[in-house]
């Protein structure tokens, strides 16, 4: 599974460039509460006036401001400011900025940066509140002062002309006091009360606030859009580089698999089974190229949304971070119970399935022999049985399934009223900001669904990784035929003469030999006949020359050389072969027959197709040669197949001709005529034949029979009916005595 | 949530197939008559109609308590807000905890009740579409008995099983989830709205507004991606094509030297395949951040109006954020909407393939007086016997020929020649065109076909036999037959011979692809299991050559053991039962050419002559 990883590497530099892509997205996604909760706390809340620090403030009100703090700090302040009035360079267009400039000086916030800022919205910020504290509050008496030295303040007084005459020592002392009310209400009060007073002081000034909140709100909201679509960039651009390394890389190991398969043997085929090749090739890559996908896209997303989420929570409020932690345990354990009851009830009913396929399979395949028996009321109860354990099984895993959305939402509600109870309490204690309590619901659900996200992830992975291990089970597989290092070459005048010396075959894992000590000259010019019942290993033998599997003792010589001496390709030209079932490719009878050889000419074509016994049902054909053949050569029928597959192998004119058992589905008439022309093309060339019926073995020139993997007779015809047993059965079982005599 | 799940959903549908795109890519199959089907289905369903309905107004419930919920916990935002506004300013108490406590609260038991009606919705339907389901399997597997052989001839299984799972799957995924799903999402869009108008008719017309941009920006994506989705269906195609034939005639590749051939082939159509596929896969990929970009800008687009009119104090902060979630809640259930109605396509689909199949003509009625009692010989005469599979091809023109009972009719003829034709017209699996076959003097229609197909047994060369041990496939032969019998059956046809070496013996349960015996063995089951069934007509066919030469000899005994005092119809290959028949029929191209014994049809010199002779006369090679 792991060794697949190696074919992602030549993308890393791409899958580094996704996962940065992915930290912007988070971050982007991540921003939109805040600029949220800037457009509540600032915009709406604050009225657009983000600091205690005024832009302006009228020389009157900077003087009742400014008895709520020390000297030293006023004169800080001041010198920020610079007074501006009728006879100022400025006066022109600061009045029209600040109408009210024309009735009194104003303080305008001079341009440039202020070094200690934080410092300078504590002062103005408490003062400002106390300001307004007690300007707004005077009649009714404000809990939040109270005068020093218990001074009770008559109706209608001025308090600020009154505070003038305080002294200093005694207006500290005030401050001091107001300085432990900020430790109880928290910082961002302070500066909330205190935009409130810049936003009055501004209305004083004649300045548009509703513009400037709007302004405010209008900022935020286009810095806002920025974002998302900068979030909607990145995530698109990682969706188009996860879908190229995805396809890419299923690509690369698509086309290594299929090369792999390509030289594998019959061993490795039988190994495997056909079919699961197939499905290795294609269906489990798409997968992978989908797992692929979904790693980049969400896997990789899901602790970097997760992770900055909780990065963000934190900054919001640490305290209330239990909440999430509750969430997230809780929902982890509700998705893991499920999961627990679920998982392995899934696998059961997939088995459940199987075998209500199986049965209904079973009905269907013996029809015939279900109604000849009366026994339909017998399968019924036996697809009944099946039917309801599936229904059972099924309806279980079902109703657990859907107790995980009920719960997981109830999970989330409740977490947004524990934020926001917990953080009212908070608010109420100044501990945080009413748009930060919103933000941090959002960022809480943000985690909550990064965690299910990952839960998922975590489920689905392995059972796609499945198909991983399935394809680098392929990819492990080391052939076991191979060509030689310094390969013989056949000499010029080749003749094919074949020589099994000692041979022995046994399939991988089996315990016994399939073949034992075969012993064989098959000579040029003649025919070598092999037969025996199924089992008997005949196949086998005869694929053994092609090299389709390698000895495991012995040797087996072509003119002397051993074949696996020489290349595979060198080996194959040799040998004209012909299949048990005649395996044609999708195409036309032509593609077909010329698979043998490209440059065969039409006659050349014609006169194998004569042999074959072909020539008579293809020309009844519309189209002749360049009649279509479907995939797996379904459009013909078995018979004409194996003509076709011998015709083809006749066109590559080989010095050595193998038929594996390839006239099993011609008819009798049509066998004959077949081996008869056969016999005179062929001439000089080596032939063995596997053959089932003894009608088609019966002449030839050497009839080895083959039981349980042994030889058991040699011979001719004729001979054998004397001295083999085995080979006097099979032959009695098809023919008569008279017959056969 | 249910995003997740849906998402959940298409993997795992994707397992399946090839390389599925999203849902709303597939377009899908569509049933021919919608209407029609929904009709049935909702036909099928009205025994639980109570029950639906209580799943309906629960699912319905459900979601609007869910819906209720953004809006009174924006109440409460509210009041935390204008509470701390207050102390603030120094105007009022602060916040109201206990006002608070109690909304959240009402909030709760609201939140406890919405999973709880949500939950036993759930749990309701799944236990309805169980049952569907079930049933409808079961009428499935009926119905596979009851349908006429012809039937078969033009399905294939593998048709039929998809009926049986994939279909009958579909259906009752649609009835567990998307069913109850358009509820909650129909309710929730409805009940959504209604919330979102209530807080503000301006930012709700704001928020519809971002409706037909997302569906336009979808189109076009959609648009796009399916060109290339079928571009790469189809490359996926020829590469999957291209790998089943070569790994398929692997063999012959080798055999002609056409690996480099093949790789090259490959390498091409993989190269289009990826080119195709990265690009459909971007395509569909891009849909997920075009829906968040728009909602994402719905949300701006709410914040910033909600916060200017919060200014006018038109709204409150609390609104803004009830508003906020409602938007989100909104867009889902629309975009779910669309996706279950591609769902409920494909369902429709699936039960009309259903219904289909419930619906087929099914075998030609008994006859309404059925024979009954008669004594059985098995006598059997064919009068007049006109047949065709299909009635325009006339095959069997002008059979006629009496079979006294213990006689022994071979049948012969080349592969292909319809020799099983007799056969299933003799079991009633078809009906003659015109003409009459008497059994024991009575016409085979004016039987039951359980009363006919009592006299028959059947040893054929497709040796069928089931996942069962080997006793109980020996006793199918018949179902109430005791132990003693089926022992008796299982030594006459020397099946107790080898069935002691095998680990379990008798109860030996053969594997699904039933390679834990010989082929041989099989077929001699076969035969103890119509000895057991003990007809006065056997049919049988001979196979030959798949079995070793010391299991044939079996065979062949347990047949002649089979064979003795009954009528029987064989399938031959071998000569000597052919000589040795006391009929020979002999088959051409469907119909009976020739019929006599071996020497009278030797003397004409006909078609079976010649067939013999090509047989087993063989000197060519030599002579010529």
């Amino acid at each position: 599974m792991f060794k697949l990883i190696r074919y992602l590497k030549p993308y890393t530099v791409f899958i580094v460039v996704a996962i940065a892509l992915l930290f912007v997205q988070a971050m982007s996604e991540l921003a939109l509460p805040d600029y949220m909760s800037d457009i509540v706390n600032v915009g709406i809340q604050q009225g657009g006036i983000e600091e205690a620090i005024p832009e302006a403030i009228s020389r009157e009100t900077f003087d009742k401001v400014s008895l709520f703090m020390s000297r030293e700090d006023k004169e800080k302040i001041l010198s920020l400011y610079t007074l501006v009035d009728e006879n100022s360079a400025s006066y022109e267009e600061n009045l029209k900025r600040y109408p009210a400039l024309e009735d009194q000086a104003v303080y305008v916030l001079k341009s440039g940066e202020i070094t200690d800022k934080a410092d300078i919205r504590l002062t103005l910020g408490k003062a400002l509140m106390a300001y307004s504290g007690i300007k707004n509050g005077g009649a009714e008496g404000n809990e939040n002062f109270s005068m020093p030295n218990g001074i009770t303040i008559p109706e209608g007084t001025d308090i600020f002309k009154l505070m003038q005459f305080i002294p200093e020592a005694q207006r500290l002392e005030m401050l001091g006091q107001i300085d432990a009310m900020v430790e109880v209400m928290g910082e961002s009060t302070v500066n909330q009360a205190a935009t409130l007073a810049i936003k009055e002081e501004y209305v004083e000034l004649g300045m548009d606030t509703s513009k400037m909140q709007s302004d405010y709100i209008l900022w935020a909201g286009f810095r806002m859009v920025l974002v998302t679509l900068l979030s909607t960039l990145c995530t698109v651009l990682v969706a188009f580089i996860a879908s190229k390394i995805a396809a890419a890389s299923a690509r690369t190991l698509r086309r290594d698999v299929f090369r792999k398969v390509e030289n594998f043997s019959n061993t490795e085929f039988a190994q495997f089974s056909t079919a699961s090749l197939i499905t290795r090739t294609t269906n489990d890559i798409t997968q992978i190229q989908l797992v692929v996908v979904m790693i980049i896209r969400m896997v990789f997303y899901a602790p970097i949304i997760g992770v900055g989420g909780v990065i963000k929570a934190l900054e919001k409020s640490v305290s209330m971070s239990w909440i999430i932690a509750l969430a997230v345990i809780v929902i982890l354990g509700l998705v893991g119970i499920v999961f627990t009851i679920a998982l392995p009830k899934f696998k059961k009913i997939q088995k459940l399935i199987d075998r209500l396929n199986l049965v209904t399979r079973e009905n269907l395949s013996g029809l015939m022999v279900v109604r000849a028996f009366n026994t339909q009321e017998f399968e019924e109860e036996r697809f009944e049985g099946a039917n309801k354990d599936v229904t059972n099984t099924n309806l279980f895993v079902n109703r657990v399934m859907v107790s995980m959305m009920p719960v997981i939402m109830f999970v989330m509600n409740g977490v947004m009223l524990l934020i926001v109870w917990v953080g009212a309490h908070q608010i109420e204690s100044s501990g945080m900001q009413v748009g930060d309590m919103m933000a941090y619901i959002q960022y809480a659900m943000q985690i909550i669904f990064s965690f299910i996200m990952l839960t998922m992830m975590f489920i689905m992975i392995p059972r796609a990784s499945v198909s991983g291990v399935r394809v680098s089970e392929i990819l492990k597989v080391k052939p076991q035929i191979k060509d030689p290092e310094n390969p013989k070459v056949f000499p010029k005048t080749f003749k094919g003469k074949i020589e099994f010396k000692d041979v022995c075959y046994k399939f991988p894992g089996a315990e016994e030999n399939i073949l034992n000590k075969i012993n064989f000259t098959a000579m040029p010019g003649q025919t070598t006949a092999i037969i025996g019942s199924t089992g008997s290993g005949k196949s086998t033998l005869l694929n053994m020359i092609p090299r389709f599997y390698d000895v495991c003792g012995g040797q087996i010589l072509i003119d002397d050389i051993d074949i696996r001496d020489v290349n595979q390709h060198d080996l194959r030209d040799r040998i004209g072969y012909v299949p048990q079932k005649g395996i044609l490719f999708s195409g036309t009878i032509e593609s077909n027959l010329k698979y043998a050889d490209e440059n065969a000419t039409q006659a050349e074509m014609e006169k194998a197709a004569e042999i074959a016994q072909a020539v008579e049902f293809i020309d009844s054909k519309d189209e002749g040669y360049e009649s279509a053949i479907s995939q797996g050569g379904t459009n013909v029928s078995g018979g004409q197949k194996q003509r076709l597959s011998i015709a083809r192998a006749l066109l590559k004119k080989p010095q050595i001709y193998l038929f594996d058992d390839s006239f099993s589905a011609l008819d009798f008439k049509t066998d004959a005529a077949l081996r008869r022309k056969l016999k005179k093309e062929t001439g000089d060339s080596t032939m063995i034949i596997v053959g089932q019926r003894i009608a088609t073995i019966k002449n030839a020139d050497q009839i080895l029979v083959l039981d349980e993997g042994n030889i058991v007779g040699t011979g001719k015809h004729n001979e054998l009916m004397k001295s083999c047993q085995t080979y006097k059965e099979i032959a009695l079982s098809q023919l008569s005595e008279e017959e056969l005599a | 949530m249910s995003e997740n799940n849906n998402k959940d959903r298409k993997m795992q549908q994707n397992h399946g197939g090839p390389m599925g795109g999203p849902g709303v890519m597939h377009g899908g199959e569509k049933a021919k008559n919608f209407t029609g089907t929904v009709k049935k289905l909702v036909q099928y369903m009205k025994k639980y109609q109570v029950l639906i309905l209580i799943v309906f107004l629960f699912a319905a419930a459900g979601a609007v308590f869910s819906i209720i919920g953004p809006k009174i916990l924006g109440n409460v935002t509210t009041e935390v807000f204008e509470g701390i506004m207050n102390k603030v300013r120094g105007t009022g108490e602060g916040i109201n905890f206990e006002s608070i406590a109690k909304t959240m609260m009402f909030l709760l038991g609201l939140y406890v009740l919405s999973a709880l009606f949500t939950y036993i919705q759930g749990w309701i339907m799944s236990g309805v579409s169980a049952k569907i389901t079930y049933k409808f399997r079961r009428e499935i597997s009926e119905k596979i008995n009851r349908l006429p052989l012809k039937y078969f001839d033009k399905t294939s299984q593998g048709d039929v099983l998809s009926r049986v799972t994939n279909d009958v799957d579909t259906i009752s995924r649609t009835l567990n989830q998307s069913l109850t799903q358009i509820i909650t999402s129909i309710t929730t869009v409805v009940g959504v709205m209604i919330m979102m108008f209530s807080i503000s008719w301006q930012l709700t017309l704001i928020a519809l507004l971002i409706l037909p941009v997302s569906t336009g920006l979808i189109a076009v994506v959609v648009k796009a991606s399916q060109k290339y989705f079928k571009k790469q269906q189809s490359y996926l195609g020829k590469v999957n094509g291209h790998v089943e034939e070569m790994y398929g005639g692997h063999i012959v590749v080798k055999a002609f030297n056409g690996e480099e051939d093949s790789i090259r082939t490959f390498d091409k159509f993989n190269d289009e395949l990826y080119d195709s596929a990265w690009k459909s896969q971007f395509l569909s990929g891009m849909m997920h951040p075009i829906m968040m970009f728009v909602g994402n800008l719905g949300y701006v687009l709410i914040t910033i109006m909600g916060g200017w009119f919060a200014v006018r104090s038109m709204i409150t902060v609390g609104d803004i954020q009830a508003f906020i979630q409602y938007v989100r809640s909104f867009t889902q259930p629309i975009a779910q909407i669309a996706n279950i109605m591609n769902v409920f396509q494909q369902t429709a689909a699936a039960a009309e393939r259903v219904f289909e199949f419930l619906e087929e003509d099914e075998e030609i009625a008994e006859v309404t007086n059925p024979i009954k009692g008669v004594q059985h010989e098995g006598h059997v005469e064919f009068k007049n016997v006109r047949f065709g599979y299909d009635p325009e091809k006339i095959i069997i023109k002008n059979f006629s020929c009496e079979v006294e009972k213990g006689h022994n009719i071979a049948i012969v003829g080349p592969t292909g020649a319809g020799k099983t034709t007799i056969v299933k017209l003799l079991m009633r699996f078809y009906d003659v065109n015109s003409g009459q076959i008497l059994l024991d003097g009575h016409d085979i229609k004016d039987f039951t076909r359980y009363d006919l197909r009592e006299n028959f047994g059947m040893v054929l060369q497709d040796t069928w036999l089931y996942n069962g041990s080997i006793w109980d496939n020996i006793k199918y032969g018949r179902l109430n037959a005791t132990d003693e019998e089926v022992l008796a059956a299982a030594r006459a046809a020397h099946v107790d011979s080898f069935v002691h070496a095998l680990p379990d013996g008798y109860n030996l349960v053969l594997n699904e692809e039933q390679t834990n015996i010989s082929q041989g063995q099989k077929q001699l089951v076969t035969i103890a299991r119509a000895i057991l069934a003990d007809p006065k007509v056997l049919i049988l066919d001979e196979a030959t050559s798949s079995v070793d030469t010391r299991t044939e000899v079996q065979i062949q005994r347990a047949m002649n053991n089979l064979m003795k005092n009954r009528t029987s119809f064989v399938i031959a290959h071998r000569l000597s039962t052919i000589r040795d028949a006391d009929l020979i029929l002999v088959m051409n191209e469907g119909d009976i050419v020739e019929q006599g014994n071996h020497e009278e049809l030797l003397e004409k010199g006909g078609f079976y002559a010649d067939l013999y002779k090509s047989q087993f006369e063989e000197d060519f090679v030599e002579t010529e």
